[in-house]
């Protein structure tokens, strides 16, 4: 799929939007440094910050290639910083005892980048996959599609997002995607356990930078499945827990099960009206608050899966859709990439 | 006081009769424990020198006539040798002795609780609405695990591999808090257990034991085990739903309890396990406890003599070195810690200490959840708040700044009718509460009683749901430290600081 389809999609949710940010993440658009994390990092300029970068990189491992993105300006959207990606190949010795070093290493130091006032920050940072977003009045889906010229990338699993502005329009970072190595999040809605999410994940070491809903989930689902080994079924369980009362109806070793989830997982519980769609380089979910604030719409046709706010955006891309569904509260969709 | 020139002091109540309302029938001379009021042929003469504001004459009174004014008497007025100074230098230049109090501290201090707003949702968040969708105040307290470990079955199914430990499940995030048995009447204690039971909580025994007449409410009971031990044998552990250790007491830290002997009635004296008459003056340290190392060992030991079935709290008053503290007693293996501020309650304290010594229970709770978690401690433990939790908009704000629940005592004793009069010491409670004679607490109906302590549990806990829906959270634990959704009001940025709260407009 390149991503002219999800560009149209997602401009048919317009009204959805304020025109001050969208962003797009696609897997597989790297075939020819699969092998390498690609970051792309916003550069407010290419000299002091990405010397920065430059160097946190060789810290950590080595720059196999890198350049800007190839981008196209558009006339109403006023270009903010360089996009700029690159292949990196982390030194997987220097996180010894752990079970996924590189994946580390790489956490740590886009932490390390982000945390700091440099002039960058890396949105992204995994493996065949990268964010193209961009803020500020102007920016449109289609205006930002056009921009990274989103239809010359050809990816297996896209997801997207058209912002509506609350906070800072004018920070090109702000926007969803949010990406950390293997996971890409998008948010419809805004939780109201922020505070308590954040202090949670930061206490494993992640440091959110931006203030957003969507980075905090997208560390505290990179906690969850690769540093806890959750199953994702109960990462998302543990995000969106069933009530107590439900639980109680449960037979007893399901009882026990998600019981054992609230009582480790409390911390992590989201609340408040969301929709998130969550990405990996094998699987795509979509799940909600377990009130289903925030819609959430399911289509299905052969072997792809759409998930969107809007049975239109679904239409658009794929007007031959065979199924369309609403999921209720608390009923996630997981979708595998076929192997 | 042949040899004292400091004659009377001046009166700190006044009491007054407006005579043309007075019908003389006698209710405030029988009601007033302290000797206020006398008969004297058709007329009731005042003595307002024994007056403790108690109330309990204006309360009976069936026509209004009593009226009550504090300090009467003007003295020169000075900001540093005010009335309180001057009056405590009288009191000790006639006595040489330590002037004790009772009730919490008194010492005009900024409540830090009252300068935290709380946060609602507007249009970037819906508020939720607990009458059509659900808001959980389910509360469980103790030990969590902070992963969890699973294992493959014959068939291929995964299941879980760890074992939760016992934990205690509250419907609201409300206990009551220790008061003993000895302290209290025990009436009191029955009100206070079948008000327990009626809204789905727990009392404290505080460290006087149980009296046989609680035993059958004795699954909502935690009973606790003090420094002077008074009333620990096995059956007593057996019979709680959980065990707390009382290091500390937030009204007298660094010092024992203190049971004035006026109130070691016989039953109290059989169920403490210490001669009728006498004072219960526990130590300040447990004498198995000189080192943090030796906590464990004691937790350790209760566990093992009961089974490791129950919980086990630890409660400590709240200190400078607080953080490092609760980091202690967490690795301990006590599975809730409760934490006792400065302004928490006593039957009878030192006056300086309870005046002088501690920190804010607002601080130290937000230092407490602050530290475990950069510890990677926070799961090991329930954080309980404690020392001056008055209304629900605490428990909202104390929950916020990182506790699991709280502890209320002074203000289940105020729903049974106490006035905060902070007489408790002298055992002469006019309402029947703390006080052992007999005469005194057959006047506290427990039936009456614990449907007032459960109204007011009830009552809040319906506030707490009304204010988490209008912040749009629906779960208790996702209340739990989320300090983003309280501004600190006219705080200083040092003291924000160390609440992790930003100021309003932040």
């Amino acid at each position: 799929m390149d991503g002219s389809g999800i560009r149209q999609a997602l401009s048919m949710m317009n009204e959805r939007g304020s025109g001050e940010g969208a962003g797009y993440v696609a897997y597989g658009i790297y075939p020819d440094y699969r092998d390498c994390y690609a970051l792309h990092v916003f550069l407010d300029n290419t000299c002091e910050s990405k010397a920065v970068v430059d160097a946190t990189l060789e810290q950590w491992g080595a720059i196999e290639h890198d350049e800007a993105i190839p981008t196209c300006n558009q006339q109403n959207l006023r270009t903010a910083c360089t996009p700029w990606r690159y292949f990196f190949r982390p030194d997987a010795s220097l996180a010894p005892g752990s079970a996924s070093p590189e994946k580390d290493v790489v956490t740590n130091l886009v932490m390390q980048i982000n945390g700091c006032v440099n002039g960058a920050e890396v949105v992204s940072s995994g493996k065949n996959v990268g964010v193209f977003k961009a803020g500020g009045s102007g920016a449109w889906p289609e205006v930002v599609a056009d921009y990274y010229r989103i239809e010359d990338y050809e990816g297996y699993l896209w997801l997207a997002h058209n912002r509506y502005a609350t906070a800072s329009p004018e920070k090109w970072e702000r926007p969803d995607p949010f990406n950390l190595h293997d996971w890409s999040v998008v948010e419809n809605g805004k939780t109201t356990t922020y505070g308590t999410n954040r202090r949670y994940v930061e206490s494993f070491g992640y440091n959110c930078t931006t203030s957003t809903d969507s980075e905090v989930i997208t560390y505290l689902i990179d906690l969850l499945v690769r540093r806890h080994g959750l199953d994702i079924n109960l990462a998302i369980r543990a995000l969106a827990p069933p009530y107590w009362e439900e639980i109680d109806r449960m037979p007893e070793a399901e009882q026990k099960l998600n019981r054992a989830l609230r009582f480790a997982y409390g911390a992590a519980t989201m609340n408040g009206p969301f929709t998130v769609v969550a990405a990996s380089p094998d699987m795509m979910v979509g799940f909600t608050d377990r009130g289903k604030l925030r819609p959430m719409v399911v289509g299905e046709c052969a072997d792809r899966l759409f998930i969107a706010s809007e049975e239109s955006a679904i239409r658009t891309m794929e007007p031959e859709v065979e199924s369309i569904t609403r999921p209720a509260a608390g009923e996630p969709v997981i979708g595998r990439v076929a192997p | 006081m042949s040899d004292c020139n400091l004659g009377s002091m001046p009166l700190r109540y006044r009491v007054t009769i407006d005579r043309d309302q007075c019908m003389e029938c006698g209710r405030c001379v029988d009601n007033c424990s302290y000797g206020v009021f006398r008969q004297d042929g058709d007329k009731i003469l005042i003595n307002s020198r024994k007056c403790t504001a108690c109330h309990r004459c204006i309360t009976y009174c069936p026509r209004d006539a009593i009226m009550l004014a504090e300090h009467p008497c003007d003295y020169r007025s000075h900001p540093v040798w005010n009335q309180q100074v001057r009056e405590s230098i009288y009191n000790q230049a006639r006595t040489g002795k330590i002037i004790l109090a009772g009730m919490g501290s008194v010492a005009n201090l900024p409540v830090i609780f009252d300068r935290l707003m709380l946060d609602a949702c507007q249009v970037t968040t819906p508020p939720t609405d607990p009458l059509r969708e659900p808001v959980e105040l389910r509360t469980y307290l103790g030990k969590k695990p902070s992963k969890l470990d699973f294992r493959q079955k014959a068939n291929g199914d995964v299941e879980l591999a760890t074992e939760l430990t016992p934990n205690l499940m509250i419907e609201t995030p409300i206990l009551l808090g220790h008061m003993s048995y000895g302290a209290i009447s025990l009436n009191a204690h029955l009100a206070m257990a079948r008000a327990a039971q009626e809204v789905g909580t727990f009392m404290g025994t505080g460290e006087g034991g149980l009296h046989p007449g609680l035993y059958p409410y004795q699954d909502r009971v935690i009973v606790q085990v003090a420094s002077g031990r008074f009333g620990v044998n096995i059956d007593y552990l057996e019979r709680g739903a959980a065990i707390e250790l009382k290091l500390g007491q937030g009204a007298k830290p660094g010092i024992g309890g203190h049971l004035t002997g006026e109130k070691v009635s016989a039953d109290v004296s059989r169920t403490r396990m210490i001669p009728q008459g006498s004072d219960a003056i526990s130590p300040a340290p447990h004498h198995d406890i000189y080192g943090i190392e030796d906590l464990p060992q004691l937790v350790r030991s209760v566990k093992e003599a009961t089974g490791w079935k129950k919980p086990i709290f630890a409660k400590i008053a709240a200190v400078n070195n607080n953080a490092e503290n609760v980091a202690a007693v967490a690795r301990s293996g006590v599975d809730a810690i409760a934490i006792d501020g400065f302004r928490g309650g006593t039957g009878a304290a030192p006056r300086v200490f309870r005046d002088h010594v501690g920190i804010p229970i607002e601080v130290a709770i937000a230092t407490a959840d602050k530290e475990l978690r950069k510890q990677g401690l926070r799961n090991e433990v329930s954080l309980i708040a404690c020392g001056s939790i008055r209304e629900s908009a605490d428990v909202m704000k104390a929950i916020a700044l990182g506790a699991d629940a709280v502890y209320i005592a002074t203000a289940a004793l105020a729903a049974m009718g106490c006035r905060v009069c902070g007489n408790c010491y002298q055992g002469l409670c006019p309402w029947g509460i703390a006080t052992q004679r007999q005469d005194l607490v057959d006047r506290l109906n427990p039936d009456v009683a614990s449907k007032q302590v459960a109204n007011l549990i009830h009552a809040w806990t319906l506030e707490i749901t009304e204010l988490m829906g209008a912040a749009g959270i629906t779960s208790i634990e996702s209340l739990r430290g989320n300090r983003d959704r309280l501004r600190g009001y006219m705080l200083d940025a040092g003291l924000l600081d160390v609440l992790d709260v930003k100021p309003i407009g932040a």
